[in-house]
């Protein structure tokens, strides 16, 4: 009885790991400040949402990232709304290559990435910089997209091997 | 053509417009609720001003504790590094302090003189100290700012000034009932009126970003009038927030006209909130 709920427990809670990781990674904003590397910084979230909402869109809902952006937009102190946004239009990009895509390839989906944070970061610097009038570093972005970008393969190999942990915990 | 753009347009809508798997809202609709957020948080309206605040101390506090590990491998990061540099450190500072000591005597002198010729033209500043705790410093690439732990509550107001030790680090962006921002000197939206010593040059010290600041609004000339010389910026008190002769931070030739922030952003725990009263005013 006891291996039994423990069991069930230990599924439960790998299923809500993405879940749990998304809202551990905007409270606390992984920012490697104390480092003190110049001029690196990567967009960890991006990362997650575009993972999980492509490969196994089940695992993370639009309304827990949609909540995840709000926490991040008043962690961080931008307006808020607008990493809800943000978020929002990559699980958009992911849901329209879900609907083209007949067998994943891990090359297109990493350019597209790419492709995306580019529109979105767009569209944050048009937000914030034209209609808010708060003042940015346009070699932030840049930084900041390269390094998502460069880091995406890592934490895909890492996803791939959690998400094979929670769909072999599912049908067990 | 035809069914390729029909493709596109049935993946299109079935992107924004079906709610799938376990979704029980369509991407659209939250799309559109977040332009609506975006709006509304920037309208001047009490209630929802009122609900922004709620959410801000909610998301503080939680942000404050799922934090505290990340602060603890921070802290232990530091510790570890201080004790490498120990020694180095221990030769440097004692060197500091007898160059120190010999300057307090004549700077207790001119404390004196000044506080004597302030009095004659009858100009006193008065200052008013809360000591708060640094909640959370998320230096995000895009805003450096840090969360604190005193708000309305303790009589913080926008704009006061934010101290660590005697060194200007920021000032207060945003207050909360218990809680408030401050948006720190290196933040590309910072600028601050400052005074160069002892070339006596006003300028504006702009934040970039980064760990420095740059001078802004001065002589044209400025490059060459600091060219292999050594200042330091105080605030000059202009524009009525601060005092002046607050320590911002430095320009050598070493730091090629860059300013380098006498407080080091990342290491804030407790600072001071301070407003000024000029004048007769208490």
């Amino acid at each position: 009885m006891a291996s039994l709920n423990k069991s069930t427990f230990v599924r439960a809670f790998a299923s809500y790991l993405p879940f749990i990781i998304l809202f551990i990674s905007v409270f606390n904003e992984f920012d490697f400040n104390y480092l003190k590397i110049e001029n690196f910084s990567f967009n960890f979230v991006y990362i997650l949402v575009f993972y999980w909402t492509l490969r196994n869109p089940e695992s993370l809902g639009y309304l827990s990232i949609f909540l995840a952006g709000i926490v991040n937009d008043v962690v961080i102190g931008t307006p808020i709304g607008i990493s809800s946004l943000c978020y929002l239009i990559l699980c958009a990009v992911t849901a329209y290559i879900r609907n083209i895509t007949l067998s994943p390839n891990f090359v297109k989906d990493w350019f597209s990435l790419l492709f995306t944070m580019v529109l979105i970061n767009s569209i944050q610097v048009i937000i914030l910089d034209l209609i808010f009038l708060i003042e940015i570093s346009y070699i932030s972005y840049i930084v900041n997209t390269g390094f998502t970008f460069l880091f995406y393969p890592a934490f895909f190999l890492m996803f791939n091997v959690l998400s094979q942990i929670i769909y072999q915990k599912k049908h067990d | 053509m035809a069914s390729g753009r029909d493709d596109f347009v049935i993946a299109f809508r079935s992107a924004f417009l079906k709610k799938k798997d376990k979704q029980k809202f369509s991407l659209l609709s939250l799309i559109l609720l977040s332009i609506i957020v975006i709006i509304l948080s920037n309208i001047n309206f009490k209630p929802i001003q009122l609900m922004k605040i709620g959410i801000n101390e909610i998301i503080y506090r939680f942000s404050f504790i799922i934090s505290t590990p990340e602060n603890y491998l921070k802290n232990f990061t530091l510790k570890i590094n201080e004790h490498k540099n120990l020694f180095e450190n221990y030769k440097n500072i004692k060197s500091e302090l007898k160059n120190l000591k010999e300057e307090q005597i004549t700077n207790n002198f001119l404390k004196l003189e000044n506080e004597k010729l302030r009095n004659l033209i009858n100009e006193n500043i008065n200052s008013d100290e809360i000591l708060a705790k640094v909640l959370i410093d998320r230096e995000s690439p895009f805003l450096k700012s840090i969360i604190l732990n005193k708000g309305t509550k303790d009589k913080v107001k926008m704009g006061m000034g934010i101290l660590d030790g005697v060194y200007l680090v920021g000032q207060i962006i945003e207050v909360n009932y218990t809680n408030s921002r401050a948006l720190l000197l290196s933040d590309l939206n910072s600028k601050i009126p400052s005074v160069l010593a002892p070339q006596n040059i006003q300028a504006v010290i702009s934040g970039t970003g980064k760990n420095y600041g740059i001078i802004e609004h001065t002589k044209d000339d400025i490059e060459e009038e600091l060219k292999d010389k050594y200042a330091i910026i105080y605030t000059s008190g202009l524009g009525g927030l601060f005092k002046p002769g607050i320590p911002i931070g430095k320009i050598s030739k070493d730091t090629n006209n860059k300013v380098e922030f006498f407080s080091d952003f990342t290491q804030l725990d407790y600072v001071k909130i301070i407003s000024f009263t000029f004048g007769d005013k208490k």
